[in-house]
């Protein structure tokens, strides 16, 4: 492949997730560095960088579950020319989202209120520094308009190294369909 | 009488028949308020039939309810006319006076208080249904006196009587509407066309079918209907001469040589009200039809489908066929003809616009879920209880009866070359005059506007939802088979009136009533009705328009029937005529959420008491 | 006489297929090696034509294929990008219509609607979830019965009536709200006479009707379509799916 005249810059982010699409992420193994050849890191649990500057590829893993969620993911709309959608969270909510067909009201009286073993008085909590959730948790093309999706429970590293490169020597990704996902 | 002792005495009267499983749960509900499980459970044991098919058939319909939904069900005709004459704020003001939310059932079991589908009504809306029973005209007033008859459980007998008056409003009659026949004529000039008249009433019903063979009288009556090249008036325009004749030709394999006649009265189409005032004004005539239909194809059974929203007429209409039995004109014998022996029954539905597609009609009428048949077969070699089948419109029906009496010539001299006699329209909307206008087809819509007293208009949506929306630019256009295919709405509009609001209703229609068979009606209905919604809630965008057409294009391509194929008219129809009412509510962004995030934080909001800024999320990015 | 025993064709994408008197399209195309796509046809049944899977163009007006009689001389398109487009929206409306969370699904890789989706490369659900309340039914002591998967396919009801004379299943409901539903007063099925040699069993395309106390047998990546695509691995026994997570 070849080097394009600069770096692109890239942004990830995990919402609603577990981080396993980022620890598959790093099963490209070594070929991390041939991806650093390609690309530099902005905003990402990587670098630790806090906010998303311009960037040429957002990287989303997991849903939207809460209102910081939204704001991170449209910080990343508005940096972000191209913005993916990596696993199955952020595909279309996943394991959090395994609690949409519940009423947020109950679960949060069921977890702060009326399950065994709560410390007394127990509450639900009200600090402003705390983001709200919201009543479910969403995909993120619920929310911003996403251009790629990869799906997978996480997908494999060789899924991510294929549709990264792809990415990133302008074609539209495409997968085997060994590397083609759901779980 | 015990609960089982009211549910054998109906199974009993039906026979324990599974085929009238929908008269069965009917009658029950009436009885009990609702259909309990162990109601259910007895009725499947009694037909015989699995408990969960008796289930399906109960849970298909919207007039049947497998919970209590209070002893007073109120349930507003929610066509857009109904919108347009004021019926959203009534229903709010009946809900606030009742201490209920729409939709949901009391606390106390008393009322519950909904939205359905166009009952039928719309030239004296705001129209609705009480226990299945149809009001008209309601007013503030009227809720206010309807809320305290509720509260102080008057029953139904008691309230007054001309809220329960439906009138005919007709405005405009020609040779349907303004005809002098006498019950019977018809039958008479049939048999009188045969040389068999006069011949002693057989007893043997048998008889009849092969005494088709000998008997030139029916094959003559079709040939006058096949000569005035009358075509259905349900709105595909199929020749009716030709359905008969293939009906009455389809080969029976098995020796069970029964055919059957259905009337199609299931005038679910919102904006369609012809059928209505026809079985009202004149019941002779479509029951005459159908009795000439039996004649020509050799059957002797005949049914009306008569859609639930006009549960009202049953007892009239029945009262009819009783006279028409005592004068000769049903039963054996008819018209002193041996052998000629036909009856009708009248069965009604429950709430489901898709019964009224003719296969799912039939399923229906054999007490199945409404769901429209794989075809081929059609219904005129493997319909009613898959024996060769009519199913024809009621306004088909009496202009048979007619063309029977007075000749197939006579009929084509009226309308155009390819349409001929005259189409019924209801019309409704912002015109002076609703109501019922019967013209000879090539009226143009130009002629007919200032006829009902509209002025400034702005769209005429004919046929209804699946029809066509047509704007000023189309007026000239004629009502025909050959330009506007219709069967018989006409909404207007003026130019006070938003089209998207008005295709956003018709979305919401479609996505209620797809029966949810095929996969793109089902998800695609329910889809197109949230973009609308999206649209209408200020989230819409560009994206959200695409999204419109591309789930109209695969209904069009991949949907088992006629209501996915049709859905997307009114968003095409609009989108193309109208596409300002759309555009001013998108916002500038390409993309938007596709739901209210700060709502979306409502609950959480709540639970914590918080009101910060930090619990809020703006629309717009 | 030799003009009768002549093979009579048709035409799919261009390349001849024979056919027999009476069989469908799909019929047809299966029985010569063509894989059309679908969710609720099955041999052994009576075509039902509700999924909209095989959906083709005859003559180039749109069909149902398992529905639709052959008659020599009809061209069939069948693998255009148009119709792959129109089935993958199909998919993705199947999709969002449910839920469907494939990792903790244990028909994940046998499963026919994914399988069909990674056939067609479909990459995201695309349209709205909408998330429905469908609550799992585990009354019965040897099955478990999740709704949240229910693609409506009706095979199972097909299987149950017609093969094992039992009904257990049927559909209520309408529209978007259209549901399963099993033949018992309670709703449940531990009081229906399900058992787990019934064909309607082994019938489920996807993960609705499952043996208990099975789980991940058989790892996932080394599952029936995992590998091999179900466009070429169509021709199976109707229990190959159940015998592989055995």
């Amino acid at each position: 492949m070849n080097a394009p005249a600069r770096k692109l810059r890239v942004a990830t982010t995990s919402l609603a997730g577990c981080f396993g699409c980022h620890m598959s992420f790093l099963d490209i193994d070594e070929r991390i560095l041939k991806l650093l050849e390609l690309i530099e890191f902005d905003r990402s649990p990587l670098t630790d960088i806090k906010h998303c500057g311009p960037c040429d590829l957002g990287i989303i893993e997991g849903g939207v579950c809460n209102a910081e969620n939204v704001h991170v993911l449209r910080e990343f709309r508005a940096n972000c020319k191209i913005l993916v959608a990596i696993g199955a969270c952020a595909v279309n909510g996943g394991l959090p989202a395994q609690r949409n067909h519940l009423d947020l009201r109950d679960i949060l009286e069921e977890v702060y209120h009326t399950s065994p073993g709560l410390a007394p008085g127990s509450q639900i909590p009200n600090d402003p520094e705390l983001p709200l959730p919201l009543d479910k948790v969403y995909p993120i093309h619920e929310v911003v308009k996403i251009d790629y999706f990869l799906p997978g429970c996480p997908p494999s590293g060789d899924a991510i190294w294929k549709f990264l490169t792809d990415l990133i020597a302008g074609r539209t990704p495409h997968l085997s369909h060994e590397m083609m996902h759901y779980d | 009488m015990s609960e089982t002792d009211v549910i054998d005495a109906i199974l009993d009267r039906h026979r324990r028949d599974g085929t009238r499983l929908m008269q069965i749960l009917r009658e029950t509900q009436e009885q009990l308020g609702w259909l309990a499980p162990a109601t259910l459970t007895r009725i499947a044991v009694a037909i015989d039939w699995p408990r969960a098919k008796v289930e399906g058939t109960a849970g298909f319909y919207s007039f049947f309810h497998t919970r209590p939904l209070g002893r007073y069900r109120v349930l507003w005709s929610d066509n857009i006319t109904d919108r347009m004459l004021g019926n959203a704020d009534l229903t709010r003001m009946m809900c606030e006076k009742l201490w209920l939310e729409a939709g949901r059932v009391s606390e106390d079991g008393l009322v519950s208080v909904d939205t359905t589908s166009c009952t039928g009504m719309c030239d004296q809306g705001p129209a609705l249904l009480v226990n299945y029973r149809a009001v008209t005209r309601m007013t503030p007033q009227r809720v206010e006196q309807m809320v305290e008859l509720i509260r102080n459980e008057a029953p139904l007998a008691d309230w007054p009587a001309e809220w329960f008056a439906v009138a005919d409003n007709i405005r405009r009659g020609d040779i349907l509407l303004n005809n002098a026949m006498q019950p019977g004529d018809a039958l008479r000039a049939c048999v009188a066309r045969g040389p068999a008249a006069g011949k002693e009433a057989s007893s043997n019903d048998r008889s009849w079918r092969e005494t088709v063979v000998a008997n030139p009288g029916p094959a003559l009556a079709l040939e006058e209907i096949k000569l005035s090249n009358l075509r259905g008036r349900g709105g595909a325009g199929f020749t009716t001469g030709l359905k008969w004749e293939a009906c009455r030709s389809a080969s029976v394999a098995d020796g069970d040589s029964r055919r059957f006649i259905v009337c199609n009265a299931d005038e679910g189409e919102p904006g369609t009200f012809k059928d209505r005032v026809l079985l009202t004004a004149q019941p002779d005539l479509v029951f005459e039809g159908m009795t000439v239909a039996g004649y020509v194809v050799g059957a002797t059974q005949g049914y009306v489908y008569l859609r639930g929203e006009y549960r009202y007429l049953l007892d009239p209409l029945n009262a009819v066929l009783a006279r028409r039995r005592a004068q000769g004109l049903l039963g054996r014998g008819i018209a002193g003809q041996a052998g000629f022996s036909f009856d009708i029954e009248i069965h009604l539905g429950a709430g489901a616009y898709i019964c009224g597609e003719e296969s799912a009609l039939i399923e229906s009428l054999e007490g199945k879920r409404g769901v429209p048949r794989n075809r081929p077969p059609y219904p005129i070699t493997h319909g009613f209880l898959n024996r060769p089948t009519v199913v024809n419109n009621v306004e088909t029906f009496a202009a048979s009866a007619l063309i029977a009496l007075q000749g197939g010539e006579w009929f084509r001299g009226i309308g155009t070359s390819k349409s001929s006699g005259t189409k019924i329209l209801s019309i409704s909307g912002d015109c002076l005059h609703p109501g019922i206008y019967e013209y000879p087809f090539g009226v143009t819509i130009a002629q007919v506007l200032p006829a009902c007293g509209a002025r400034d208009v702005h769209a005429v949506q004919v046929s209804g939802p699946s029809g066509i929306c047509i704007d000023e630019t189309e007026f000239k256009r004629r009502i025909a088979f050959e330009d506007i295919p219709t069967a018989g709405a006409m909404m207007i509009f003026n130019d006070q009136r938003d089209m998207f609001e008005v295709a956003r209703n018709f979305a919401h229609f479609f996505a209620h009533e797809s029966c949810g068979f095929c996969t793109p009606c089902r998800v695609g209905t329910s889809l197109l009705k949230n973009c609308m919604d999206k649209i209408a809630d200020g989230h819409g965008s560009q994206h959200t328009m695409n999204e419109i057409f591309q789930i109209n294009r695969l209904l069009q391509m991949a949907s088992h029937c006629g209501l996915g194929h049709t859905a997307c008219n009114p968003m095409f129809d609009t989108l193309k005529k109208f596409r300002p009412a759309y555009e001013r509510r998108l916002k500038t962004l390409d993309f938007e959420a596709s739901f209210d995030l700060d709502s979306a934080l409502a609950q959480a909001r709540q639970m914590t008491g918080r009101d910060d800024a930090g619990s809020h999320l703006e629309t717009q990015s | 006489m030799s003009r009768m025993n002549e093979q009579q064709v048709f035409l799919i994408d261009g390349r001849d297929v024979p056919f027999a008197p009476g069989q469908t399209v799909m019929q047809a195309a299966l029985d010569a090696g063509v894989y059309i796509p679908h969710l609720c046809f099955h041999p052994q049944f009576k075509p039902h034509g509700s999924c909209k899977l095989c959906t083709v163009k005859v003559n180039g007006r749109p069909a149902t294929s398992c529905t639709l009689p052959v008659a020599a001389g009809m061209e069939i398109e069948s693998e255009t990008a148009e119709l792959k487009d129109k089935r993958r929206m199909l998919l993705q409306m199947l999709f969002v219509e449910g839920n469907h969370f494939c990792p903790s699904c244990e028909k994940s890789g046998n499963c026919k609607l994914q399988a069909l989706a990674y056939d067609l490369g479909m990459m995201s659900p695309h349209y709205d979830h909408f998330f429905p309340d469908r609550p799992v039914d585990a009354t019965h002591p040897e099955i478990l019965l999740d709704f949240n998967r229910c693609i409506l396919c009706e095979l199972c009801v097909r299987a149950s009536g017609e093969v094992d004379r039992k009904n257990v299943f049927a559909l209520s409901g309408r529209g978007i709200t259209k549901h399963l539903i099993v033949n018992s007063e309670s709703g449940r099925l531990g009081d229906t006479d399900m058992s787990t040699t019934d064909m309607a069993m082994s019938v489920c395309p996807v993960g609705v009707i499952l043996k208990k106390r099975v789980g991940f047998a058989v790892p996932v990546g080394q599952r029936k379509y995992d590998t091999i695509p179900i466009s070429e691995q169509f021709g199976d026994a109707p229990n190959a799916v159940l015998e592989q997570t055995r």
